[in-house]
């Protein structure tokens, strides 16, 4: 692997090579001292052209759990607010000697731009509406250790539901890639103003009804709705959006009874969510922030993978 | 001044003449065809072994003088014009300032014949400053040396104000190339909707935003009478629209590109710019029907759309890259490769819509051997195989999809009023 573009560029054996890789490093998060020295001496630059909690924060501090140097650029302060196109920015970033780069851009292939003009690694923190890989990997890693704990990553039989804004979702899209990899069967369920044209033809079952959607799933991944979907005309009320597929505790009741419920982040209680759901009160398991903390040790995972070409099993170097 | 281009196989649609024989060129017009080795003239080209047509005319091409000169410029596009075998192209008003003044049309034509490699005929913007309001004085744009209107780049939007753009071009006589597209359906898409553009992530551009501007725009030719010629067709459905509106005794024309008959959209994947363009390219279903549409003669045309931009304005992120690619150095091979040797079209056809038919569609007086005519000529290899290769064309962009293509069928010279342009 010499970058991570997107899940759809890996096999299952790469996917569970980096899932495999992340469930050993995420020992560490448990540690008193939270540091190895494997990346000693790298640098990690983030360089994320939209605003990020999570996935910002979660590689920066993955980059430092492994003694790497993290720096982070932000875009209002750089000199991209000079007019500097991509290509340059990407440019300098490498001659100032940076071994990998994590970008987060507005743009689909932002990130295949960024590997087709460096040497070094990169990594794709979410380019516009076409993946999310680390987000997918995380997702997996949760639903592993949830329904699937110590069978090698096998997700055959499993039924994943993701419901809600699918159109502009990078999430939804690195997630059937992912999920459907290792052996899981995915539905999208959304309104038909927010499902992508064709979707039918993607590995996935695909519907209008939230009940169909979530008949039976054993995991109900909820996306985020973005307010502005109304002002576009693609919706005619947050209300009648929540009414129809809004997953709260009642709606709920026609995944299975185990059925684990999952989130991207950031969360709009009330709209895609319940907050009673959000918070682990509603049937099934809440994993929302189980996610996030896989989230470190995936980055862990996929900077140790990128960026320490020496060794090629990970025990060796903890 | 007597020139011979002594027996090659002379190809010329307006005439339906295929034959082995000399065409004999004097004082810049063509005299006459003779039989093979019985014309007498102060200079003789041996041409035998390979195609003789009328210079390739090509109505839909961007020189970017004035105002873009950084991405082409009557000089370098003329050249490659040349080096692609044509001898006739018509520049579109997207400059800056826009083709909207005399003073424009005319610095555009005396630039052109000052470098002398290809005719030029500028096409004047329907309103002002192309900005879709505003009509432009179109008699005295026509008086200048204008061939046609049109608004590519910007599609007037307004169907009133199309209606009205037509009526008044309609009583010069000036034919209205119209790009097809209802941008309502279209905000920030950028490239053909469908399930690679869904993979990709890519905002959309649903067929059906050029099947209504066509539709739009048929009816409206029909309402006034206007000359319509439909640019860059890339739909199965705009291609059926054009087969009613001739059917229906319209005065309507329609071209498409050789990209929409040798790609899809699949050669976007991994966010290739070079095969951006708009209209974008669509799925296998359109392309063939854009095949069926040229075979059966709904389609008259074939042009480029030749679109060169800078490789820095490529180099972009692919929502932010402009839309555009080269057309003029490849077109013949891609014709000649991809729709005559797999019997998709013959070449007589296929000389017809890159000669006769496109200069038919705007009334041009070139495309033809007839005698009296411009001495505007090409001269090609059929058998010979070549490999697109980027960094030797005469464009000063490099914004092709095709580089590496492996194309059969060569331009060797044209002859431009008499005149051997590049041998």
């Amino acid at each position: 692997m010499n970058n991570l573009l997107g899940l759809r560029e890996l096999d299952a054996e790469d996917i569970r090579h980096v899932l495999a890789t992340a469930a050993n490093l995420r020992e560490i998060l448990g540690r008193s001292v939270k540091k190895v020295p494997t990346l000693r001496g790298r640098t990690v630059v983030t360089l994320f052209y939209e605003a990020s909690t999570r996935t910002r924060t979660s590689f920066e501090l993955a980059a430092k759990y492994m003694s790497a140097d993290a720096v982070n650029i932000s875009v209002a302060q750089s000199s991209v607010s000079k007019g500097e196109s991509l290509k340059d920015t990407l440019r300098t970033l490498e001659s100032v000697t940076a071994d990998c780069i994590v970008i987060r851009h507005s743009s689909s292939g932002a990130a295949h731009m960024a590997a087709r003009y460096l040497k070094i690694p990169v990594i794709n923190a979410g380019d516009g509406r076409h993946e999310h890989p680390t987000q997918g990997l995380l997702d997996a890693l949760t639903i592993a250790d949830h329904l699937r704990p110590d069978t090698g990553f096998d997700f055959s039989g499993l039924t994943v539901a993701i419901v809600g804004d699918l159109a502009h979702s990078r999430v939804a899209r690195s997630n059937v890639w992912g999920l459907t990899k290792l052996g899981a069967t995915v539905r999208w369920c959304g309104p038909a103003t927010l499902l992508p044209s064709d979707a039918d033809r993607l590995p996935v079952q695909v519907t209008t009804d939230l009940r169909e959607g979530i008949a039976d799933a054993d995991v109900v991944m909820v996306l985020r709705l973005q307010t502005e979907r109304m002002e576009k005309g693609l919706l005619p009320s947050l209300r009648e959006y929540s009414r129809l597929w809004g997953i709260n505790a009642t709606t709920l009741r026609w995944a299975k009874p185990d059925v684990v419920v999952m989130h991207p982040g950031p969360m709009n209680r009330g709209v895609e969510i319940a907050a009673d759901v959000a918070d682990g009160l509603g049937p099934g398991a809440t994993v929302i922030e189980d996610q996030v903390h896989n989230g470190v040790a995936v980055r862990m995972a996929c900077l140790y993978l990128l960026m320490d070409t020496g060794s090629p099993r990970v025990e060796d170097k903890l | 001044m007597t020139l011979i281009l002594r027996g090659g196989r002379v190809l010329d649609p307006s005439q339906g003449m295929d034959k082995v024989a000399d065409l004999v060129i004097e004082d810049g017009r063509i005299r006459e065809i003779t039989e093979a080795g019985k014309g007498n003239g102060s200079t003789v080209e041996d041409v035998s072994g390979l195609l003789v047509t009328p210079g390739l005319v090509d109505i839909h091409v961007h020189l970017r003088e004035p105002g873009f000169e950084y991405k082409e410029d009557i000089e370098t596009g003329t050249r490659a014009a040349a080096a692609g075998g044509f001898t006739s192209v018509c520049c579109m008003p997207n400059t800056e300032p826009a083709i909207d003044t005399p003073a424009v049309v005319r610095q555009i034509i005396e630039r052109a014949e000052a470098v002398g490699s290809a005719r030029v005929f500028p096409i004047a913007s329907m309103t002002r400053a192309m900005a879709g309001d505003r009509l432009s004085e179109i008699a005295d744009l026509k008086a200048a040396g204008a061939c046609a209107i049109s608004d590519d780049a910007f599609p007037v939007q307004n169907a009133e104000t199309m209606r009205r753009g037509m009526e008044y071009c309609a009583q010069f006589g000036m034919t209205v190339m119209t790009h097809n597209e209802d941008q309502s359906l279209t905000v920030g898409g950028a490239m053909n909707e469908g399930l690679t553009a869904t993979v990709m992530g890519v905002p959309g551009i649903p067929r059906v935003a050029e099947d209504i501007g066509a539709a739009r725009n048929i009816l409206l030719s029909r309402l006034t009478g206007c000359r319509l010629h439909l640019l860059h067709i890339s739909t199965a459905t705009t291609v059926e629209f054009l087969r009613w509106a001739k059917r229906e005794g319209a005065p309507v024309t329609g071209e498409t590109a050789p990209h929409y008959v040798t790609l899809t959209d699949e050669a976007c994947a991994d966010f290739n710019t070079n095969a951006k363009m708009n209209p974008p390219l669509r799925c296998a279903e359109d392309r063939e029907a854009l095949k069926a549409g040229l075979a059966d003669g709904t389609v008259d045309v074939i042009a480029t759309d030749h679109a060169p931009h800078a490789r820095h304005e490529k180099e972009r992120e692919f929502d932010k890259a402009p839309f555009g690619i080269l057309g003029l150095e490849t077109a013949f091979g891609l014709v000649y490769t991809h729709l005559v040797v797999p019997g998709v079209l013959s070449l007589h056809d296929a000389i017809r819509a890159m000669t006769i038919a496109p200069a038919a569609a705007l009334g041009l007086p070139v495309g033809t051997f007839k005698p009296g005519a411009f001495a505007d000529v090409s001269v090609f290899n059929l058998s010979e195989r070549w490999t697109v290769e980027p960094s030797t064309f005469r464009s000063k962009s490099r914004n092709t999809p095709f580089g590496g293509w492996e194309l059969q069928g060569k331009p060797v010279m044209t002859v431009l009023g008499g005149r051997i342009v590049r041998a």
